[in-house]
């Protein structure tokens, strides 16, 4: 059995490598986020408000959501991040009205709820660094990861004004507040699941003791003198 | 014996059944890990209900809403997104669990006579469970959910003839849409999973009615003692009962790190196209069935048209599934466990569990040339494991079988 294993074991791995090799893959940079961090989140989310939601929905996020797991509170979110007229208990769309959207861009400018996790935070951060000119297009840019985006490059003023470490954890920030609103129940399900853990393995150690008490009847032999 | 065990007894079976299928179920003394996991699929059917139920109290089948509801469960509903993580890393769970169990079955010859009913009740079983998981990927109304659906159900359509009136009596419209989505919903809330809890009762009657096998294959109540109970069993309960609680606790906290820590398994337990909501006028760039029903895909993907037509495909298909059924009647050796098989049945297990796991993996993979290759090889290999097995079971030599159980 042994002598089998290991030859399934390799017979497959040569198998596996043929495919690897045979790929080629866009290399993205590596986005680093940390979804523990409050103050990047808080960034991100200042950052992705004054940006990106003029064209981009997160239409399955409320604002007084963000302001509870980001620790701001009602008056923060209305004064920072809300457009006006909107409620605190609202869902964060887009104030650009789809018919002009797609006469500017060729097509409505996709939501971006769930966008960290159909292409992962890797290439959102990658996709954000990626612009540069190219004459041809229509808004004189082009990009690395997405070819032809008809998406303009938004962020550049934020890029002139500063440093290009300053720009990259901006653009971190970004990332990080869209990781976080591809799936809020992240910021407690990690937390949560050590907990759960623990208690698991504490209940293991007691579910082996419990067993190996039982069997030792079996091994004796004497299970059936019991009763 | 208090009075109000007997009052019950007097109209209620109650201790009887206890005995029968709990505290005097003799089972053989030695089982191993691969016998861990009957009841873990028992436990991972339960988890499916119990989540499902409360999925289903927020879940709206309708195209239009399917998307956002899943959404809303995630974010809105309180403990939702743990309800949807359970459920989802369930389903996978469940394959996993039910693969290891169904290996446990070809590794101790536990089809073989007198117990090839289990058997066909299990791969039953092992299909309805396929479509429960397939139509319940369809209800999130993700890219892969559509798309998913519109590759399999359109296999249906190359059934010769009355392929494309089946095809839209299935469907209920010409394509996959709001009708398709509605009535997945119906059969996977209501119709899969009391047949599913129909057979798993049926499976374990047949299996208490025969008894257990073990490691060694032999037939412990060939054994008795005086009081007629096998001198190699032990009561299910307290010993297994037990024994299994380990195992459970074990499985969960494996299968709590996957909810926990990555529940969409690097998309191979929730796939990343399937957090885009489905879109009939936008195909994805790779369809692929979840991880589970790949070996199968690969099959159907191997076998080119004839005749201008997928049906051969489709059939081959169905034939890898049906084919499980004959097990039984294929093996002719004398002996029932790997510990005294022959060589050649050992080589022929070790090429088939080669092969189901290349099929699988294959079947994710997008078809190129040496792909398509290697998928139509191990497709031969798995289909020779069976078509092969009256003639390699029935040469070499075979160790003698002791008569009592080893430890």
């Amino acid at each position: 059995m042994k002598t089998l294993t290991k030859l399934q074991l390799s017979f497959m791995a040569i198998a596996l490598s043929f495919n690897v090799l045979a790929s080629p893959e866009l290399q993205l940079e590596e986005a680093n986020t940390d979804i523990t961090d409050t103050a990047s989140l808080q960034n991100g989310a200042k950052l992705f408000m004054n940006y990106c939601s003029g064209c981009h929905a997160i239409s399955f996020m409320r604002y007084n959501r963000i302001g509870a797991d980001l620790g701001l509170s009602d008056a923060d979110i209305e004064e920072n991040l809300m457009f006006a007229g909107s409620k605190v208990g609202e869902n964060i769309t887009t104030a650009m009205p789809e018919k002009d959207a797609a006469n500017w861009f060729g097509g409505t400018p996709p939501d971006l709820s769930l966008v960290s996790r159909s292409k992962g935070t890797d290439w959102i951060y990658s996709y954000l660094k990626g612009f540069y000119p190219d004459e041809s297009r229509l808004f004189g840019v082009n990009n690395h990861v997405l070819v032809n985006a008809s998406m303009p490059d938004v962020l550049w003023s934020l890029r002139e004004g500063q440093s290009e470490d300053a720009f990259d954890n901006d653009v971190r920030d970004i990332t990080n507040f869209l990781d976080y609103v591809g799936e809020p129940a992240k910021l407690v399900r990690i937390d949560l699941g050590k907990k759960v853990l623990f208690f698991l393995a504490i209940l293991f150690v007691l579910s082996y003791l419990l067993k190996k008490e039982y069997w030792k009847d079996v091994k004796y032999g004497i299970w059936r003198k019991r009763d | 014996m208090n009075n109000k065990q007997s009052w019950i007894d007097q109209r209620f079976p109650l201790t009887k059944v206890w005995n029968e299928h709990l505290a005097e179920y003799y089972t053989p003394r030695n089982f191993n890990f691969w016998y861990f996991f009957g009841s873990l699929a028992m436990l991972v059917l339960v988890m499916q209900l119990v989540t499902g139920i409360f999925l289903t109290m927020h879940f709206k089948p309708d195209s239009a809403q399917a998307f956002a509801s899943v959404e809303y469960i995630m974010r809105d509903v309180e403990w939702g997104w743990l309800m949807r993580y359970l459920h989802s890393t369930g389903a996978s769970a469940f394959f996993v669990v039910i693969y290891l169990h169904m290996y446990r079955g070809l590794l101790y010859g536990s089809y073989k006579a007198p117990r090839e009913l289990i058997w066909i009740l299990g791969m039953v079983l092992y299909i309805a469970l396929m479509a429960e998981a397939f139509m319940g990927y369809v209800l999130p109304w993700g890219q892969m959910s559509f798309w998913g659906a519109q590759v399999i159900i359109s296999l249906f359509g190359s059934v010769p003839v009355i392929g494309p009136d089946l095809l839209s009596w299935i469907l209920g419209d010409y394509a996959v849409g709001d009708p398709a989505l509605n009535r997945f919903f119906s059969l996977h809330v209501v119709a899969l999973p009391l047949i599913l809890v129909v057979l798993v009762f049926l499976h374990i009657v047949a299996l208490h009615a025969v008894g257990s096998n073990n490691p060694d294959g032999i037939e412990i109540k060939q054994n008795k003692d005086k009081d007629g109970i096998p001198k190699d069993g032990i009561p299910f309960h307290p010993y297994y009962s037990v024994k299994d609680i380990m195992g459970v606790v074990a499985f969960l906290i494996i299968f709590c790190a996957v909810v926990f820590f990555a529940p969409a398994m690097n998309g191979y337990f929730l796939e990343n196209a399937n957090f885009i909501e489905a879109n009939p006028l936008k195909t994805p760039d790779h369809i692929a069935p979840l991880w589970y029903l790949t070996p199968f895909y690969s099959v159907l993907r191997a076998i080119p048209p004839m005749f201008g037509s997928q049906f051969p495909g489709v059939l081959g298909m169905g034939a890898a599934l049906v084919i499980l059924v004959a097990l039984p009647w294929l093996d002719r050796s004398p002996v029932k466990s790997i510990r005294y098989r022959s060589a050649p049945f050992k080589w022929a297990l070790g090429i088939f569990v080669i092969s189901f796991i290349m099929l699988g993996w294959l079947g994710m993979q997008p078809v190129n040339e040496l792909n398509a290759f290697l998928a139509r090889l191990f497709t031969v290999l798995y289909f020779a494991f069976f078509i092969l097995m009256p003639w390699y079971t029935s040469i070499g030599k075979t160790k003698p079988v002791p008569e009592r159980t080893t430890e």
